[in-house]
């Protein structure tokens, strides 16, 4: 995250609004232009407070303003394919497609394939899924797409868990959350601890050009990474943590908050990374414990007194340690940086 | 312009007269040939296509429905297991109405796994929305990806080309490849129906309920049913300016006063037009029915034609496990009320040799009444009877695979 390309980030402490009118006017974010393009606009079916439609918007609005409108959008199956196309309306304002669970990185391939055929390399592709079609049933797909280096910007919207058939656990879900099938019951409630895999570092693994993570609280960091994404061409890839507050208990109006905490903690590591190599970290400002950010959620609640005080002190250290974790391995403390 | 060459490098030089966008290249014998000859003319700029060698049988067709809604024209082949590996996509680009074609090496399906011909992996598949034409011949392969091209993109449906693995895609033989002007005569470039155009933006592939699945589904069902109609005069087509005879969805051979009627579909036709031949010259009147179009399934051409007859075998290289004869049961309902007697000869599968005197036994029963209702042609009934009464003696009788293998081994040494 180079300084020229950034040179600003305000935001108002204590609102979490981000302070668009102290920039300049070609500066301002994609979402505080009337004309926006409201790619997934409203009317849609998404639960209240759900951060998968923010991010969805956010980033295909920010990747609209870009390509000026050239952009075709591919969707696995899930919650964001349901919500947004309750036959015979849409919300989507940019050619829209959805094939299947699976393969939604395969279909971008082919779109990018048939577009650069036809000639039509002008108009560009992303292609969208949830933690589950991209971390567990995607994840070949992904790959392959990844390691051909196809000129497609895949978003994954990680909300951690199947939320689309009734929150069951996926490869993206933390360890002690409640699910319906890691259920709060015997030795170890919850999910367990040492499974699961961080989609982002296995994509950089593939040493393809971009590699970014973001979240719904910092909109200029999101619009600009899908920017940055925009502008390169071949395999990238941006992970968008997407707060669920059906799936995770939490308030509808928390989603932000959820996102912030979830930056602040260091449980959700915000980074950006060229060719396999990490090049910027979101420094952490207010480092806050990770149970500030568990304490919101009723997935966690069992770590909790009814009073709200910590009562499983071990499994809060261990996600502690995880937070810390990540805090070093992608540099998110200046004083580790 | 006649080369002698194999049967998938035919398949692929039609392919690429056929101009197609995309190519999607995922191997798996017996289909190999097609897609690296395709790969080669790429590679060397022969053919200006994109050529995407993919991880996977359902990214293959994943690609194709990509490349397919955005215009191109998109192609692939697979066989067997790479079929069932794609099945979900093979149902969604039907469900789709989008146009991509795909040759299907026709091969077994496994367990046991057996890479050799039989036709287990296109009836897998027969319900899926796809057109499925098979080839007799190479020349017929060769001639059917062309129809396939055009009929894909006048109806807005995937169709499926089974050419027999091996029999046909490594076969050596003389064929006619036709010249490019021939072929750009008779394929006009992709009109799509329905496509992802930023200047007319449309969400393809949206949830539908309980309240119109049927409709659209049934509409899905009329969409595939129109190649009964188009077909036809699109070989005629096709026919005249190639100047022989395309295969359209029925090939009689001999069928005037044929009592008895062998029914097949692929290169199996070959040897049963050999054995008809030499009973005709004998004297028996019976005659043959190719199925070119299997799906969708052209029931009055295929009630008209065997009008005349008064038993029906109908040799197929796949069965419905607990069953019986698939195709066999498609004849069965066409011809319901005829009160004729429809035997089914299962034949050739997992690439046993199917042998012209093996076939004469059958069709001579036939002509007897001797015929049984269903027969496996060449079925060894020693090793079948070692291993049922192995199962029946010891609980833990082990793998049957591995049984009847061990018996044949013992067998060859005795």
């Amino acid at each position: 995250m180079s300084a020229e390309r950034v040179p600003v980030r305000f935001y108002q402490v204590g609102s979490f609004a981000v302070g668009n009118r102290l920039v300049s006017a070609d500066r301002r974010n994609a979402q505080s232009d009337p004309q926006r393009a409201n790619s997934l606009t409203s009317g849609h079916r998404a639960c209240a407070g759900c951060g998968e439609a923010l991010g969805a918007r956010y980033a295909l609005d920010a990747a609209t303003r870009v390509t000026n409108g050239q952009l075709v959008a591919v969707n696995a199956t899930g919650c964001l394919e349901v919500f947004s196309t309750p036959y015979p309306e849409t919300s989507w304002q940019l050619p829209w497609l959805h094939s299947l669970f699976a393969n939604s990185p395969s279909v971008a391939t082919g779109v990018a394939a048939g577009l650069r055929s036809l000639g039509k390399s002008e108009v560009r592709v992303v292609a969208q899924g949830g933690d589950g079609g991209t971390a567990d049933i995607g994840m070949g797909a992904l790959s392959g797409m990844f390691e051909r280096n196809d000129d497609v910007l895949y978003i994954c919207y990680d909300n951690e868990a199947y939320m689309n058939t009734g929150v069951q656990r996926s490869s993206a879900t933390p360890g002690a959350a409640r699910t319906a099938t890691t259920d709060v019951v015997g030795e170890h409630p919850g999910n367990v601890f040492g499974t699961g895999k961080f989609v982002p570092a296995i994509a950089m693994a593939h040493e393809i050009p971009y590699v970014a993570t973001a979240s719904v609280a910092d909109l200029f960091d999101l619009e600009t990474k899908v920017e940055r994404a925009m502008s390169m061409h071949g395999a990238r890839y941006l992970h968008i943590l997407v707060p669920c507050p059906l799936g995770w208990g939490s308030a509808s109006s928390d989603t932000i908050r959820l996102s912030r905490l979830a930056e602040e903690t260091g449980l959700f590591p915000v980074f950006e990374a060229e060719n396999g190599e990490l090049t910027g970290s979101r420094t952490i400002r207010h480092r806050v414990p990770v149970e500030e950010y568990l304490r919101l959620q009723r997935r966690f609640s069992h770590l909790f007194t009814r009073e709200g005080e910590v009562k499983d002190v071990a499994t809060v250290a261990r996600i502690q340690a995880i937070a810390d974790r990540n805090i070093r391995r992608y540099r998110l403390s200046e004083e580790v940086s | 312009m006649l080369q002698q060459i194999e049967g998938s490098r035919a398949v692929a030089s039609a392919v690429a007269l056929c101009r197609p966008n995309v190519v999607c290249a995922y191997p798996i014998s017996p289909q190999t040939h097609i897609i690296e000859a395709i790969g080669a003319m790429v590679k060397a700029g022969e053919l200006d296509a994109e050529f995407v060698n993919v991880d996977s049988e359902m990214a293959a067709m994943s690609v194709l429905i990509g490349a397919s809604a955005v215009g191109a024209r998109a192609y692939t082949a697979t066989a067997s297991q790479g079929l069932l590996y794609m099945m979900e996509a093979v149902y969604n680009v039907a469900g789709l109405g989008l146009p991509a074609v795909m040759t299907l090496a026709n091969r077994a399906l496994g367990a046991p796994i057996n890479i050799w011909n039989d036709h287990s992996d296109a009836m897998s598949v027969r319900d899926a929305g796809w057109v499925q034409l098979f080839a007799e011949t190479n020349q017929e392969a060769i001639d059917l990806h062309i129809l396939a091209f055009s009929l894909a993109e006048e109806l807005s449906v995937p169709v499926m080309v089974c050419v027999d693995g091996f029999i046909l895609t490594h076969a050596i033989e003389r064929v006619d490849v036709p010249e490019q002007t021939q072929v750009d005569r008779l394929l006009a470039p992709f009109e799509p129906r329905h496509v992802l155009d930023p200047h007319d933006p449309v969400s393809i592939g949206a949830m539908v309920g309980p309240d119109a699945f049927t409709e659209v589904r049934y509409l899905a069902s009329i969409r595939l049913s129109r190649a009964l109609d188009v077909l036809p005069p699109l070989a005629q087509r096709h026919s005249d300016e190639l100047a022989r005879s395309v295969p359209s969805l029925v090939s009689p051979y001999r069928l005037d006063d044929a009592d008895v009627v062998v029914v097949a579909m692929g290169s199996v036709l070959g040897t049963i037009k050999d054995v008809i031949d030499e009973m005709r010259d004998d004297g028996h009147a019976i005659g043959a029915l190719g199925v070119s179009c299997f799906r969708p399934f052209p029931k009055d051409q295929i009630r008209d034609a065997l009008a005349g007859a008064s038993r029906v075998v109908v040799v197929e290289k796949a069965f419905s496990l607990g069953y019986g004869g698939i195709l066999a049961t498609d004849i069965a309902l066409v011809l319901s009320g005829r009160g004729i007697p429809i035997h089914t000869v299962i034949a050739g599968l997992g690439g046993r040799p199917v042998w012209a005197a093996s076939l004469r036994t059958c069709f001579n029963e036939a002509v007897d009444a001797t015929l049984s209702e269903t027969t496996f042609l060449d079925l060894d009934e020693e090793v079948v009877a070692r291993e049922v009464d192995r199962m029946a003696a010891t609980r833990r009788s082990g793998p049957s695979a591995e049984n009847v293998l061990r018996d044949l081994a013992e067998r060859s040494r005795t």
